[in-house]
């Protein structure tokens, strides 16, 4: 990774800022859309909805979502009767959106291992040094495995990745079977008593049966050999993507059981609205948000905090 | 995914012809499918607009209802007007320079690794002598990714020395390739944020010492609205030559295309499906639009229909029919252009799939069908074929033996035929035929 970013000692406080300073950059011309809207008082008329109709589809909302957002939003607006400023009642609404979201159950004490997936390019392999990073940092006991034995070079750049964090790293040759590199570092895990296994598998998109197919059996192989462990599939999303997530999301939640989401690459413009329908759809919440490309570019998932961002 | 909108606007449109007339309440409902799917492919929302007031401009104009089914019209018209802004058909790699230098670019994650492969071994297929450059020197492994890249396709790869930066790698590349003899030089970059300063300076330097003669953007096909942003940012920091989409082979319909070419004026040049070396095609605007639309090939059979049909032909059986005189005649006429438009499974196949469709296979036997519809009406007399009704069974007899078929047949034929004279009548009075009449 870069050297000349800038050094990651900063607490959780900063990487929120940092987050905004991403989503700032849109702010200027959201606000600039949304214009007349963050007046107190205007009227929720045809003009504030096609303005802010306009901002909820630039953050790839989606249309559904974004029509369900403006209706509460025109039934909150006539019972407020202009007390607050459109912008400030629409972010009160996408964070309740997002509340209305299930949270995932507690995690219990015990050793745990988790399954990251998603399709090609999204940030799988970065996202798990940010997870294993943050592990550290809790005093646990982290172990890779390699499970992308697909794409050239994926396993050493996993496997450089545990170098720098200085975490064990279970792997195969390229090309071997995942699930077999995967039943390999469960027992590993057993054996080195470690707290948390997070493995990394190969990029696929969700529409090759047989590569999900091939997802299905890691899933399986992970219930079957870590059972009593604490089991979660964490699916990796790119914020830069489109209405496609949600075909994404539904696919890999079928094939692997998702738990939540993970939504990398919020550092840019890109907003990643698509969460919302996701949660609204199938039930899935963010549990974090990737905000860079350093081990520590990684917040835990606040639906105001996200909410407030999105639309400040 | 296919049936989407393909079913509401049959929807809108069988309305329409229980009315008789295309309003501009109709159209308007069909504009509202059109953005809906526009936006569910995660074309811009300016973009859709501006495309929706085009459309509904020459909609509301002459050339509408031509044809015999509005519902094609207006998909025609919308089809042709995205493909249209979607720009020519991709280039090959335009080279020049001693070496000719071509340059990578685009967001982290948009498969330009995988890409330089692709367009390494397209090159190598013609007879270049290409040499692949290991510029991305920011993600972990990328230098080793490009190495393996590199030996599957047979292409040597140029990897950084310790502490090299990128632009000396470029410059050193260069006076690589020229000492080797290698004509075109490949250069993977890392990927970046089009917001992250220091890392589009990078790249102008990197550019401006290896002046590439092709700089390509590469993106991703799943991308939302954001694609305008970034390819924007890129085009302003770069001279990109043209735009790489990628991961085309999985579900999304990808309306980027449409965004990034309308607001960048960019040319589409490659698309890339799927992860092998080969897995690399020039762009075919017309394939993407319906893709975008989400409508399967049914436009090429539309194009196929009219194409082979011959338009004398339409008018003469169109007028019959607006005057409700639709013979038997006239039924041979309709089944010989269909076809004409080629064998029934074909046509089938390039129907779109799913819904209700799913895969229909068309046997030989509906294709013989027909062949023995046509015979039957060939062996009757001008008179019967204008007045079935004198078909009485002597009659009924002759044709049989005359068309090697059955009485059984004939009679299926007839009432077939009463049954689709019946549904003429009810087209009676309406004015999207009359005047499609005329103006043809």
């Amino acid at each position: 990774m870069s050297g000349e970013r800038e050094p990651g000692n900063g607490g959780r406080a900063r990487l929120w800022e940092r987050l905004k300073a991403g989503l700032n950059r849109t702010h200027a011309r959201l606000v600039e859309q949304l214009g007349g809207s963050l007046e107190a008082g205007e009227p929720f008329d045809e003009e504030a909805r096609a303005r802010l109709e306009e901002a909820l589809l630039g953050a790839d909302l989606g249309l559904a979502t974004t029509e369900l957002l403006l209706e509460r939003l025109e039934e909150r607006s006539a019972r407020a009767r202009g007390a607050a400023p459109l912008r400030d009642l629409l972010v009160e609404e996408v964070a309740a959106l997002l509340e209305e979201i299930p949270a995932p159950p507690e995690e219990g004490p015990g050793p745990r291992v988790t399954l990251v997936v998603g399709v090609n390019g999204v940030g799988k392999t970065t996202s798990i040094a940010k997870l294993a990073a943050r592990e550290l940092g809790a005093g646990r006991r982290v172990l890779l495995a390699a499970g992308d034995t697909f794409r050239a070079a994926a396993i050493e750049q996993l496997a450089l990745w545990g170098e720098r964090l200085g975490v064990g790293v279970i792997r195969q040759a390229a090309g071997s079977d995942p699930a077999a590199v995967v039943y390999d570092a469960i027992q590993a895990a057993r054996a080195r008593r470690a707290d948390h296994l997070i493995v990394d598998t190969a990029g696929r998109l969700h529409n090759k049966e047989h590569l999900m197919n091939e997802l299905a059996k890691i899933r399986r192989v992970v219930d079957r050999e870590a059972a009593g462990w604490a089991c979660r599939t964490l699916l990796v999303l790119d914020a830069t993507t489109g209405q496609n997530a949600l075909s994404q999301a539904r696919e890999f939640l079928r094939v692997a059981r998702v738990d939540g989401v993970l939504l990398a690459k919020l550092d840019g413009t890109a907003k990643g609205g698509m969460v919302l329908a996701i949660g609204r759809e199938l039930g899935l919440p963010v549990l974090y948000l990737g905000v860079g490309e350093q081990p520590e570019d990684l917040v835990d998932f606040r639906p105001r905090d996200f909410a407030a961002a999105l639309l400040e | 995914m296919f049936d989407g909108l393909q079913g509401k606007f049959q929807q809108i449109f069988r309305q329409l012809r229980g009315e008789g007339r295309v309003g501009e309440e109709h159209l308007r409902a069909a504009l509202r499918e059109i953005r809906l799917a526009l936006l569910e492919a995660d074309v811009h929302f300016r973009v859709v607009k501006r495309f929706l007031e085009r459309v509904e401009a020459q909609a509301l104009g002459e050339d509408v209802l031509q044809g015999l089914n509005p519902a094609q019209q207006v998909i025609r018209i919308v089809r042709d007007e995205l493909v249209a802004l979607l720009g020519e058909e991709g280039r090959e790699l335009q080279l020049s320079g001693q070496p000719a230098v071509v340059l990578l670019c685009g967001l982290q994650g948009s498969g330009k690794t995988t890409t330089a492969g692709k367009l390494a071994r397209r090159l190598a297929a013609r007879r270049r002598y290409p040499l692949l450059v290991a510029g991305d020197l920011q993600r972990a492994a990328a230098v080793e990714q490009l190495v393996q890249v590199g030996a599957r396709v047979e292409v040597p790869v140029l990897t950084p020395e310790t502490g090299e930066g990128v632009v000396a790698l470029g410059a050193r590349a260069l006076r690589y390739a020229r000492d080797r003899g290698h004509d075109v030089v490949l250069i993977d970059t890392a990927g970046r944020l089009h917001v992250d300063a220091a890392l589009m300076a990078e790249l102008q330097a990197l550019a401006e010492a290896v002046k590439p003669c092709e700089t390509l953007f590469v993106a991703d096909a799943m991308t939302g609205q954001d694609a305008v942003r970034s390819a924007e940012e890129f085009a302003r920091a770069l001279a990109v030559t043209g735009v790489l989409l990628t991961k085309l082979d999985g579900d999304a319909r990808g309306g980027a295309a449409l965004s990034v070419r309308s607001v960048t004026g960019l040319p589409i040049r490659f698309v890339g499906l799927g992860e092998k070396p080969d897995d690399l095609e020039l762009f075919q605007p017309d394939r993407m639009a319906s893709r975008i639309l989400g409508l399967g090939d049914v436009l090429t059979l539309i194009e196929r229909a009219e194409q082979s049909v011959d338009a004398a032909e339409a008018e003469r059986l169109a007028s019959r029919m607006a005057r409700q005189e639709f013979t038997l005649e006239d039924l041979r006429d309709q089944l010989r252009q269909l076809r004409r438009i080629g064998p029934l499974q074909s046509v089938v196949d390039l129907l779109p799939k799913g819904g209700a469709m799913g895969k229909v296979e068309v046997g030989d036997a509906e294709e013989r069908r027909l062949k023995r519809i046509e015979a039957m009406i060939d062996s009757m007399t001008l008179a019967e074929r204008r007045n079935p009704t004198l078909l009485n069974g002597s009659r009924k007899k002759r044709v049989a033996r005359g068309s090697g078929t059955s009485v059984q047949e004939i009679n299926q034929l007839l009432k077939q035929y009463l049954a689709m004279r019946k549904m003429v009548k009810s087209m009676q009075g309406k004015s999207w035929l009359k005047r499609a009449l005329k103006r043809r």
